[in-house]
């Protein structure tokens, strides 16, 4: 190899490990893949389960003996159905986990069925809502062992056969794919908006000599500090907003065929008003935080590796709206933000979302970007900051 | 001509870094950038600051221009304290150095108006500032390109005019003429002789002897912080040339400091 490309690899390898802030991101992102990574299965792991205590409410109409032998030895209690009709309802709005219809000669009509027949075997039927963990767990314990029961019988009977049980209505599916999936990408989409912005706005300026001219004149340090951080929320919005739509839109074919015939426009004008306000105090909380710490660093390169520790949070945060069961009901837990914005997303694409929630948020995370605005413009007034080259 | 800018005794320390130790060969973790400097400037002069590099003048100057606190002691510009009020001095001052830049992506037409608004500027007197000073640097030819898109000369030329939107009566420049070609250094050095005429306060620092010998009144000659004379032009040089005065002021001062 000529000599002159030794001499060029070694200075480009010298500036590379020279800088502690390269060396950082070269190391970053295998540490954050294995954080989220990890973060991600747990979660993942989390939302198709429920709790080992969990009892699942089961009915049962027509059930025989045998049926009611094996349930029992698995320890799950079953109840009479006396209304088919009012149960199947109660499946599809999440108040009862599973209804198990029989025929009413189930055991003689499975005693008296001939395999090689080429008759309809006796059937049951398992209706259950897949829109709910404990519903689907409960679906799968039942089935398995209505399954390995009928294996014994040398397939006696049929579980399902030609019927659609599951219960759970369009906007139920997928309002569960949308909560599981959208908080998280929201997020991310929110924050590489705002931290595309913020660090060329504030530490850019600074790298360039820009705000030093801005701070001779007598506007005050708080406006500044206001007038940006207005500004690069509506900049940071506007790219959100176009990430989050094509997300939406896209979302069905992403799924491929798991949400096919099902529409996304399944959310009111509520839904879409709750979720504005969530995303708006979610902008401006990022953007004031991003524009701290970009005030902090020297140049536009050194403020994105500060804000790298920030994207994991967001990025966990986002996978923590994973976890199964709507939003919580714990309004403390709206007091805490970012994980709040995360809370809501989730309550609004589960149905499950407080309006309380939402107001605790804005108010929670308007605060916090007032605070963070009165640090900005403190830290626009340090000469120690402006002038660090 | 009464006196419109007041220093009193200012101090500025400024913590120096392991690599700034490192690189100035010392384990002194403070350096006395401007110790107790003094001077007044009047209305309708020209006053400048000489030294050499590092002598405390862009230190001064910053002071000056409300952007770094002094440690101690005061200045008033026209009786309005940088310390106590800041916001008060702004008005009063146009600063000018190397290092305010302007935004790239606007144009001179763009960045005359804003911060015309941000000085508070009427509208219509703003209009007929921007169009006598674009007229007379020439401005106007290009007032509508990127700045990113301007040579050196008419970025100067943008700057010295935005800096002036509100009409400031003391105009404080760091190094006027660092990197100009010879025709706008002329046009910058005519244009503060102007200034002067129409009875404005002009500070200017610099290391250039030829240009404090063509433009300034008083002269102050600033070493290590200190100001070690402060007069008018003729009674610093007493005949010779200002080049000679000055390194027999520095090699005093140096003997002194030693």
């Amino acid at each position: 190899m000529r000599s002159s490309v030794f001499t060029i690899m070694k200075k480009e390898l010298a500036r590379f490990f020279g800088d502690r802030r390269l060396m950082v991101s070269i190391l970053m992102p295998g540490i954050l893949i294995y954080v989220v990574y990890t973060f991600m299965g747990s979660a993942m792991g989390d939302l198709f389960s429920v709790d080992e205590d969990y009892v699942p409410t089961i009915q049962a109409a027509a059930l025989p003996d045998s049926i009611a032998a094996l349930t029992q030895a698995a320890g799950l209690p079953t109840e009479p159905c006396q209304d088919i009709q009012a149960a199947k309802e109660e499946v599809t709005a999440q108040e009862l986990d599973l209804l198990l219809v029989f025929s009413e000669e189930f055991d003689r009509e499975v005693a008296a069925y001939e395999a090689g027949s080429g008759q309809a075997a006796p059937n049951v039927e398992v209706y259950y809502n897949s829109a709910s963990a404990a519903s689907q767990t409960a679906y799968m314990t039942v089935t398995s062992l209505l399954d390995a029961y009928e294996s014994g019988l040398a397939n006696k009977f049929d579980v399902n056969a030609g019927v659609d049980c599951d219960l759970a209505t369009e906007e139920d599916t997928a309002g569960s794919i949308f909560a599981m999936l959208l908080p998280m990408l929201l997020m991310t989409f929110l924050y590489s908006g705002c931290s595309s912005v913020a660090p060329e706005s504030i530490a850019g300026e600074k790298e360039r000599g820009t705000i030093a001219t801005m701070l001779i004149t007598p506007i005050r340090r708080g406006d500044i500090a206001v007038g940006k951080i207005l500004a690069l929320a509506i900049v940071a919005l506007l790219s959100g907003a176009s990430s989050a739509l094509g997300t939406i839109l896209a979302l069905p074919r992403l799924m491929g065929g798991a949400m096919e015939g099902i529409s996304t426009n399944i959310y009111s004008m509520r839904d879409y008003l709750l979720l504005a306000v969530v995303i708006l105090s979610t902008v401006l909380v990022l953007v004031t935080v991003i524009s701290i710490l970009s005030a902090f660093a020297k140049t536009v390169k050194e403020a994105q590796s500060y804000a790298t520790p920030l994207m994991v949070l967001v990025m966990l945060l986002g996978v923590s709206g994973m976890f199964g069961g709507g939003a919580s009901r714990n309004l403390a837990v709206y007091c805490i933000p970012l994980y709040n914005s995360v809370q809501c997303m989730s309550g609004v694409f589960s149905f499950t979302v407080m309006p309380a929630a939402v107001a605790v948020t804005a108010g929670v995370n308007g605060a916090f970007t007032l605070l963070g605005v009165f640090v900005l413009a403190k830290m626009f007034n340090s000469e120690k900051i402006i002038f660090s080259r | 001509m009464s006196d419109i800018l007041e220093v009193r005794d200012l101090t500025k320390t400024f913590r120096l870094s392991a690599k700034q130790q490192k690189l100035e060969r010392t384990k002194q973790k403070l350096r006395v950038a401007v110790n107790g400097l003094s001077f007044t400037a009047r209305e309708g002069e020209i006053f400048g600051l000489l030294g050499p590099n590092g002598a405390g003048k862009t230190t001064t100057l910053r002071m000056l221009a409300t952007l770094i606190r002094p440690d101690s002691g005061d200045t008033f510009v026209d009786g309005k304290s940088i310390v106590r009020e800041p916001d008060q001095v702004r008005r009063r001052i146009g600063f000018l150095t190397s290092e305010l830049k302007l935004e790239d992506c606007f144009t001179p037409n763009y960045l005359y108006d804003f911060f015309s608004e941000l000085h508070q500027v009427d509208r219509a007197v703003r209009i007929a500032r921007k169009e006598d000073i674009f007229t007379r640097f020439g401005i106007d030819r290009f007032a509508e390109v990127k700045v990113a898109d301007l040579s050196t000369g008419m970025k100067q030329k943008v700057s010295l005019a935005v800096s002036l939107v509100h009409d400031p009566e003391i105009i404080i420049f760091d190094e006027p003429t660092n990197g100009l070609d010879v025709l706008t250094a002329r046009v910058v050095t005519d244009f503060l002789e102007e200034l002067r005429d129409r009875g404005r306060t002009v500070i200017v620092s610099t290391h250039i002897f030829s240009l404090v010998e063509k433009l300034c009144d008083r002269v102050g000659i600033l070493i290590d912080g200190r100001m070690v004379q402060c007069d008018t032009l003729a009674n610093i040089t007493r005949g010779e040339s200002l080049e000679d005065r000055f390194f027999a002021i520095y090699k005093e001062t140096a003997g002194e400091m030693e």
